[in-house]
């Protein structure tokens, strides 16, 4: 028997190492050299995780990645898998529009994505058109209708401002009363509730009675009251941001049991639970609601289908932690967008970024989009010309500290005339 | 060489430097860098108060978006040619900077500090309050077609990154230009003791407001820059946020030093960059190396070249 003296020398080992490990995920690149069209479609999510729309983007960061891995198991988009690559912008519109120029240039996305709060999609807009980046964004603002940004920017998948304001007004006047205080935050989205809901509640018959618009950066509330009219029958109220816990507790030891009827939006009491110490006083208001978080009675199977991809419960908190309480009237956006896009991607045959224009006139030939697992919320009328989804809304009455759906409108309530029209734009 | 030449090559040899990186550098980069120059000339104006003449503003937001907003506010509510508007900024800058000089160059040292950062605060809820025009918090897009200047589209990269280096290099050489004339070294003088530099017969107030005008000034030229090159004008700029950066920058790069500010800027920006595409804690990251910098370079990097190799550096 002969014996090998010879000892591998320890760079020799690694060679073999090496080539070993390569052979071992050749089919890898086998799949990804042999076949481009089989490489993932990589959707570039700008999604904020710092700043103040880090309890939203953690939200939005669970249903998208629950989307996108549904649309994986049925095959991915044109039997490419998607591929989501997320950035945080800071929810700051210039680091928001690095973050799409880093989409587009630096990790060769296909699309952008997911861009909630107004002042970063407007902040990146222009650059993902200048980039000649789809930029599809869920953030409910006017500005895509309005015609402020450009034919690359889209809204498919979540309602905006305007349309949700104007579709309560009629329940407003015909359930809760014609006079009407607002109270709302002094910067852009209160003056957006301000416009537009003074002018749909005066088309109903009712009015206004007073205005009272509250700094910023306010943190007592209660000397405000005393500017509540007497003969006002309804409070529309908006605040948002963190001291929206001491807004409603003042509120209520200012009125104590003789209230007015109370009307709000739930962009304050997004991500909170609404039985939270404090909230007491809510019970018996309405309020404004994307998507009910609280499963109805008469949940429709698509709801029940997302609640459980996403991972919430029948209260619209986290299945693993029942006091991580989810933006629902926000993040089926996401959901809904992805579903979008891969409707627009398999219309359009999109191969790559070459095909990037094809895709927005795909988006923008849609029109009905059917309630189904695809969209959850409710079914949609998609407007090519304004880039804008219109769909239902939903009121909700805080009923034994769950928010019990009272009214659905109708799409039509929500649809307003065409500002724009983005397909007069050239690509 | 004299240490004036091996300055004036060191900074010129900066612009032709990032001349030549238009034409090499790949397209994310070379955005980035064009978007690097326009915040370092905001640094530069920064560092002509802070550095130059030892005023610690927290308010130089202010400036930023005087310019920004007096650009972005008459071409949008105008439709006034893009030229004029991005004068009629830096103008609103430097009005801006005249009124609050002649204020608060009334306190000094921690008082001057508040009183900067209050009217910065007052300038940001002044933005939002006039919310018809400004569009509040949300902002508003300067479009693709009102920033064409001269028939050259400012949207375009290569235009883009062109305006920026523009921007800067007008803005360094001012600095360059300043630290050597009579009215630069006095500002010295008063950072170093403001009492000798009375006592020897100068008018400190005289100068301090000075250095605040063409600090607010080329930060505003900064400002209604970047508004038009990337198409937005939005509160933000307006926000705290925006006057603790120019002071970060300036001390990452060299407080007192003419191309400190660009380092710090470009320091700055790669390093949140960076580190954000590789992990969601990106800021803790970028604090850990801000310490690590004050602790081994409390002189900023350009500081520490001056303090080890190039001792000639302004």
């Amino acid at each position: 028997m002969t014996k090998s003296n010879k000892t591998p020398t320890r760079r020799e080992a690694m060679k073999t190492l090496a080539l070993g490990a390569g052979a071992a995920s050749l089919p890898l690149w086998a799949r990804y050299a042999g076949a481009q069209s089989s490489a993932p479609i990589r959707i570039g999510f700008q999604v904020h995780r710092t700043g103040i729309g880090a309890a939203y983007g953690r939200w939005y960061d669970r249903t998208t990645t629950a989307a996108a891995a549904l649309i994986n198991e049925g095959g991915g988009i044109n039997g490419r898998p998607v591929e989501i690559i997320a950035e945080d912008d800071g929810t700051d519109p210039k680091r928001g529009a690095e973050v799409v120029e880093k989409f587009a240039t630096q990790y060769n996305c296909d699309i952008g994505f997911g861009t909630l709060f107004s002042h970063v999609v407007i902040g990146s807009a222009p650059r993902a058109g200048e980039l000649k980046l789809p930029y599809f964004v869920v953030s409910e603002g006017h500005h895509v209708a309005s015609g402020m940004l450009n034919r690359y920017t889209l809204q498919p998948g979540i309602t905006d401002v305007k349309s949700q304001v104007q579709a309560m007004a009629p329940f407003v006047a015909n359930t809760l009363g014609k006079k009407v205080t607002m109270i709302f935050p002094d910067f852009a989205f209160g003056h957006d509730h301000r416009d537009y809901f003074t002018a749909a509640i005066e088309a109903q018959g009712g009015q206004v009675l007073e205005h009272i618009a509250i700094p910023p950066t306010e943190t007592s509330f209660t000397k405000y009251f005393p500017k509540i009219p007497r003969d006002t029958e309804v409070i529309y109220h908006v605040m948002v941001g963190p001291a929206v816990l001491t807004f409603v507790k003042e509120l209520g030891e200012f009125f104590g049991p003789q209230r007015p009827e109370m009307f709000g939006f739930i962009d304050s009491l997004e991500a909170v639970d609404i039985s939270s110490p404090g909230l007491e006083f809510l019970e018996g208001t309405y309020f404004w609601e994307g998507n009910p978080r609280q499963a109805q009675a008469d949940q429709s199977p698509y709801d029940a289908f997302y609640r459980e991809r996403v991972g919430v419960d029948a209260n619209g908190a986290s299945v693993d932690d029942a006091r991580d309480v989810s933006t629902y009237s926000h993040m089926f956006g996401c959901w809904e967008t992805l579903h979008v896009v891969k409707a627009g991607m398999e219309a359009a045959g999109y191969a790559g970024p070459q095909d990037r224009a094809s895709l927005i006139e795909a988006v923008e030939a849609m029109t009905d989009m059917p309630h189904s697992n695809a969209h959850p919320q409710g079914a949609k009328l998609f407007n090519g010309k304004t880039h804008q989804v219109f769909g239902h809304q939903y009121i909700t009455k805080v009923t034994g500290g769950k928010l019990l759906l009272v009214h659905t409108t109708s799409i039509e309530d929500t649809l307003y005339p065409d500002e724009a029209d983005y397909t007069t734009q050239a690509f | 060489m004299r240490d004036g030449r091996k300055t004036l090559g060191l900074h010129l040899g900066l612009l032709a430097l990032l001349f030549a990186l238009q034409f090499v550098l790949p397209a994310y980069h070379h955005g980035n860098l064009a978007r690097i120059m326009v915040l370092a000339a905001y640094a530069v104006g920064y560092n002509i108060l802070f550095g130059y003449t030892g005023l610690l503003s927290l308010g130089h937001a202010l400036f930023f978006a005087a310019g920004m907003y007096g650009m972005g506010l008459l071409v949008n509510q105008t439709g006034a040619a893009p030229l004029a508007a991005l004068m009629a900024g830096v103008i609103a800058g430097a009005l801006v900077a005249a009124a609050l000089g002649v204020l608060a160059l009334r306190t000094e040292g921690v008082a001057f500090m508040i009183v900067t950062l209050m009217f910065a605060q007052a300038g940001y809820l002044t933005v939002l309050y006039f919310g018809a025009y400004t569009r509040g918090d949300e902002g508003f897009v300067i479009q693709q077609a009102q920033r064409v200047m001269a028939g050259i589209d400012l949207s375009d990269p290569s235009n883009r990154y062109f305006a920026g280096l523009l921007v800067f290099g007008l803005a360094m050489l001012i600095n360059l230009w300043l630290v050597r004339t009579r009215f630069g070294r006095v500002l010295i003088a008063i950072r170093e003791n403001e009492e000798r530099a009375r006592m020897l017969g100068y008018d400190v107030f005289v100068h301090k407001l000075g250095a605040v005008v063409l600090s607010g000034t080329i930060s505003a030229m900064a400002g209604a820059s970047y508004g038009l090159l990337f198409g937005y004008v939005g509160a933000s700029f307006a926000s705290v946020q925006y006057s603790i950066f120019p002071l970060l920058w300036v001390l990452l790069g060299g407080a007192g030093t003419v191309i400190g500010p660009f380092l710090g800027t470009l320091f700055m920006f790669y390093l949140i960059d960076l580190s954000s595409g590789l992990t969601t804690a990106y800021m803790l990251i970028a604090g850990v190396a801000l310490v690590l910098l004050t602790l081994f370079a409390p002189q900023g990097l350009a500081g520490e070249l001056r303090n080890r190799v190039w001792r000639w550096l302004p």
